[in-house]
């Protein structure tokens, strides 16, 4: 199915594309066809910046088990480092 | 049988007046001919769409598909492409009926057409293809697996995806469905629910239903491929057309 559902977030960092790295302004998330994983649907994730164009994008297409590893993974290695090391929030850069 | 067929891009009037890329192919004879509108799945205005389009050339039809994303992101690759259209929130449905009408328009204005035009899309093109049918002076539709022209999207569904059901009484021409049994967009039930309603209207419309097929088996370049399913169904839709265009 086309589920044309999507989870649309803004965030900060840099990505690699096919023109190198470029800052990253937003990202969204939609269980729908992949466009190259040899799947029905997937959990796709697109990193963007649209004002740098539609080319500005680093895709991944995963399958409902790498997802859910890869959120399991994110919150680990948060976990092992100190507390807000990698937050722009004034308040925790100084811990 | 003299058999050359041209492909190209070129540019059509979309939706109020805008100039949008669309990919041409016609038989390089004098016709006439009958039209058909290609509209791309929601995955974008990719290769085997462009394949798919040159399939209905060497079958004798002028056809073109319009990039339905030409505006969100011109020139870009296929698959950024359709990501941009996605996070700007999908191709409304007023402007797909425009765009629509200028690839039909196209067609009609080529030294070799016939005059009829008839549109085909597959996943979400397959319920755009139901609403050009039901909005525009159209010979006839194909519907491949469109998802909610009936059936109730889920909670949170942006607007523009809201069933069509209502829309039946506005069809224009004979429709052809074509889906697959394991779908669950549309699950049988769904492709039910437009049967009945078709026939409550009066309307002319001929379905096809696939044994292990679920969505997307004309798709050659997925896994959801069903050869059988789709050899049947490019039959039907090569008859159908012959028919009524």
């Amino acid at each position: 199915m086309c589920t044309y559902l999507t989870e649309k977030f803004a965030l900060e960092g840099s990505g690699k594309g096919a023109q190198g790295y470029f800052a990253l302004t937003e990202a969204m998330v939609y269980v729908d066809h992949p466009q190259h994983a040899p799947y029905e649907h997937t959990v796709n994730i697109d990193f963007l910046n649209p004002s740098q164009g539609p080319s500005s994008r680093v895709a991944v297409e995963l399958t409902e088990e790498s997802a859910l590893a890869l959120i399991d993974a994110i919150r680990s290695a948060l976990a092992a480092a100190p507390p807000g090391l990698t937050s722009t929030a004034p308040a925790s850069k100084a811990a | 049988m003299y058999d050359a067929v041209l492909a190209e891009t070129v540019t059509v009037s979309g939706h109020g007046g805008d100039r949008i890329e669309a990919y041409s192919a016609r038989p390089m004879a004098a016709g006439p001919f009958g039209g058909v509108v290609v509209i791309h799945h929601m995955p974008g205005y990719d290769a085997p769409t462009k394949e798919i389009v040159r399939r209905f050339a060497a079958e004798g039809y002028a056809a073109v598909c319009p990039n339905l994303y030409s505006r969100e992101a011109p020139g870009a690759a296929p698959d950024d492409a359709a990501a941009a259209a996605r996070a700007a929130g999908g191709v409304p449905d007023e402007r797909l009926v425009g765009d629509v009408a200028g690839a039909a328009e196209y067609l009609r204005g080529l030294p070799s057409s016939n005059g009829k035009v008839g549109t085909i899309g597959y996943c979400s093109g397959g319920r755009q293809s139901f609403l050009a049918l039901a909005s525009l002076d159209l010979q006839a539709g194909v519907d491949c697996y469109g998802a909610f022209v009936t059936g109730t999207p889920p909670e949170g569904f942006p607007l523009q995806v809201s069933p069509l059901k209502d829309r039946v009484r506005d069809l224009r021409g004979p429709l052809l469905g074509l889906f697959g049994n394991d779908d669950q967009y549309p699950s049988p039930p769904h492709v039910d629910e437009l049967e009945e309603e078709l026939k409550a209207r009066g309307k002319a419309y001929e379905f096809h239903r696939y044994d292990d097929a679920g969505h997307a088996f004309f798709a050659v370049d997925r896994p959801s491929y069903r050869p059988q399913a789709a050899m049947d169904g490019w039959q039907k839709i090569f008859r159908f057309f012959g028919e009524h265009l």
